[in-house]
Formats: C-alpha cells, structure tokens, sequence
C-alpha cells in the first residue's frame, strides 16, 4: 500500500473497496439518519471531515505514539474532532442537529474512523493518509446517499424536502410507501445495493462455507 | 418498581439497540457467525452496559452539566460539551479494568469472552446507550436499569441471528448476495419483526 499513487488511494474505496459493502465497516452510526437528504448529507460531510483529519493527525503522530496506548490515542484525537463538528452544526445548523441527535457523538465509535486510523495511517505519511480518510468517507456517504435517495423518493415522494410525487394525502396521485421510513427498508435497499455492487464486480462475491458435492454413488442396479 | 419494569422491557423490545437504532452493527454483523460466539459477545455487552451507563450518569450529573459544580463554587461552568470525550474514555477505562479484573479473578470467563472484551470499546451500542441516558435524562437508578435492559436487547438480537446464520450457510443464496448481503436482508426481516412491538406503550 506504501507506494498507492494518491488517485488509487482516494477512488479506491468508494466502489472497490467500499467501506460499508466490503470492509463491514461504519454502518452503525448512519443507518437511522437516512430518511432524508438533507440530513444525510450533513452526516456525510460530518463523517468525511472526521475521517479525513483524523488520519491527518494520527498520521503526523504516528512516530511518536507507543504501541501499547496506541488506541486510546486515536480515540482522543477522534472524539476531540468530533465535538467540534458536533458544536459547529449546533452553532449553524440546529435543526438538523437535533434530528441527528446522538448520532454524531457515535462518529466516535463509527468503524470507519477508527479502523482507517489504525489500519492505514498508523503505516502512511499525512498526505495520504489525509486522502485515504476522504476517499473512505466518500464511500460511506455514496452508499448513504443511495439509501437516502430511495428512502425519501419513495418513502414521502420528495427529495431534499421538495415534494417531487405529489402524495394522496395532499391531492396528489402518489401513495407513499412507509415502510421506507422506517428501520427495515434501510437493511434491504444496503442488502439489494451490495448485491448490485457483486454483481458488477464478481471479484468482491464470498466464497460459501459449504458447496453441495456431486452425487457420485452408484446406484444399487 | 412498574415504572422500571416498563423501562426494561421498552429497552429489550421496543427500542431495541441493535433492530430499531442500528447500533452496534458492525460488531453485530462481523461476529454472528456462530452462536457460542454471539453469547460470549453478547453477555459481554450486557456486563459492561450494566456498568458503564451508571458511571456515565454519575459523571455527567455531578461534574459536566450545566451547574453541577455548583458545590466547588462554579454554578456557571457547563461542561457538557466534554461529554463524548468523557463518555468513550470512561467505556475504554473500564473494559480494560474489567479485563485486568476478570483476568485475575474469573480466568474461565476471561478467556471464554476473549478477543470480544476489547472490541466492545468501539461497540457503538454502548455509546449510544451512555448518549441516550443523557438525552432521555435518566436518574441513577434508571440509568441502571436502562442500561442492563439495553444490553440484553442486544445480545438477544445478536444470538438470535447467529441462530439464522447458522442455518442460512446450508442454503443456496445467489452468488452477489451470498454472505453480507443475505445478512442485510435477515436483519431486515428481523427487524420487521421487532416493529411489532413499536406500538406498545408502557
């Protein structure tokens, strides 16, 4: 990985390699958010900025840290950066911060975040590391985003809060499916999506625990 | 006492940690595979929830918010924007306390809990748990009960999809959606069924 050019390093992840669908990284904070755009992107460019810094500085650390207290470190320097974005969308964009409630304090414990900081910054210089961590938060938020995208088109006919299907209940001819507004359907549309994702690229398919192994015994006549 | 029992079951069921709010998902995903495992994790999970949501209400009540140092002459300082620092250091002190200790005096459990007792540091289930009680305003004892009901939310979630995991790997799942992919739509299905409870109210 040492000598990635700075284009693999940050187009990588976002199909390849993507976090959510590959790596199994990060998908426990964002899931919730994804009802609507508007917050979604929010939360995307909340989680880029934190991934992307905090390689930055785990990086520029990375001679100094002794193994041994390595992780509480990493975790010092993300949980600082989050509170600061956490005060800065209560300063500017309140609304939205409370309905993300207490999802940005768990940017803190998002995989993502920490295993990028562990996994590549603790071996590469700051540059790198600094467009690892945006390469990886783009390809957390591509996903979100298309969760998001069906989520709201076909959960409250709008997007980004602009109805673009108008729906029965205000003389529209649209009738909302709202199942997409809740829990469930963030599953299966991620579900649907990695299977999308396998399908385009067969490399990323696992291999199964069991194979049926062909019927050899003769048969008795 | 109703009162906490309503609070208990609301954490187990209705608000599931894992199938309502999506915490704690990638320790969830990653270590369903096999049911020992899951229990092991899980019990994990409802020892340290237990413990630490406690000691993050203690904490917040008495030294981060607004007034609380009122006693040491500082009725102005607000602390709670320290919070989520405060919070993941005090879950990473105290599992490695709990490691130290279970080392030293339950070795069976130590070593049956294993490489799972670290890796709940960055379990988000146990954040959000500590973020929760702040939100919600839980007292001490509710936060007690709260997080002892959050936790074996979580565990049975986990348990009961490793039970279907273990009998999924049998069956025949089209090539892009085997593996991660059949597991989103299982946790969907799950927690459809786990919708059902959203309606009561305690």
């Amino acid at each position: 990985m040492a000598d990635a050019s700075a284009k693999q390093v940050l187009f990588e992840p976002i199909f390849s390699n993507n976090p959510i669908a590959l790596q199994i990284l990060g998908i426990c904070s964002a899931l919730a958010v994804t009802t609507s755009m508007n917050v979604t992107l929010v939360m995307c460019a909340a989680v880029i900025a934190v991934t992307a810094f905090s390689n930055l500085a785990v990086s520029l650390v990375r001679t100094q840290i002794p193994g041994s207290i390595r992780i509480i470190v990493q975790m010092t320097i993300i949980a600082s950066l989050v509170i600061v974005v956490d005060q800065v969308l209560k300063a500017y964009a309140y609304e939205i911060s409370k309905q993300l409630s207490v999802f940005v304090g768990l940017i803190i414990t998002n995989c993502i975040v920490m295993g990028r900081a562990e996994g590549f910054a603790m071996k590469n210089g700051p540059w790198l590391s600094f467009l690892d961590g945006v390469g990886n938060g783009l390809g957390y938020s591509v996903l979100l985003i298309f969760v998001a995208f069906f989520r709201e088109l076909l959960g409250a006919g709008s997007l980004f809060g602009v109805s673009l299907m108008p729906v029965v209940n205000e003389g529209g001819w649209y009738i909302p499916n709202g199942l997409l507004l809740l829990p469930p359907s963030a599953f299966f549309i991620i579900g649907l999506a990695i299977w999308g994702l396998r399908t385009w690229k067969p490399e990323q398919v696992e291999e199964p625990d069991y194979k049926m192994s062909r019927h050899v015994a003769k048969e008795a006549f | 006492m109703e009162h906490y029992i309503s609070l208990i079951l609301k954490a187990v069921f209705v608000e599931n940690m894992a199938l309502a709010f999506f915490l704690g998902m990638c320790t969830f995903l990653a270590i369903s595979k096999k049911i020992e495992a899951a229990t092991g994790l899980g019990i994990a999970v409802v020892v340290v929830l237990t413990i630490t949501v406690p000691v993050n209400n203690l904490l917040y009540n008495s030294v981060l918010r607004e007034g609380a140092l009122a006693w040491a002459g500082l009725p102005n300082v607000d602390l709670s924007f320290l919070g989520l620092l405060t919070y993941i250091g005090v879950i990473a002190a105290i599992v490695q306390i709990m490691e130290m200790v279970l080392d030293k005096y339950i070795p069976a459990l130590y070593s049956a809990l294993g490489v799972f007792l670290p890796l709940i540091t960055v379990n988000c289930a146990i954040m959000g748990a500590s973020l929760f009680m702040v939100e919600r305003d839980y007292t001490f004892g509710e936060s007690v009960v709260y997080g002892f009901g959050a936790g074996i939310g979580w565990a049975l979630a986990i348990i009961a999809l490793a039970g279907i995991r273990e009998k999924l790997k049998y069956s025949d799942v089209p090539n892009g959606l085997r593996g991660l992919g059949i597991t989103f739509v299982t946790v969907g299905l799950m927690s459809l069924g786990f919708m059902s409870f959203s309606g009561i109210s305690l």
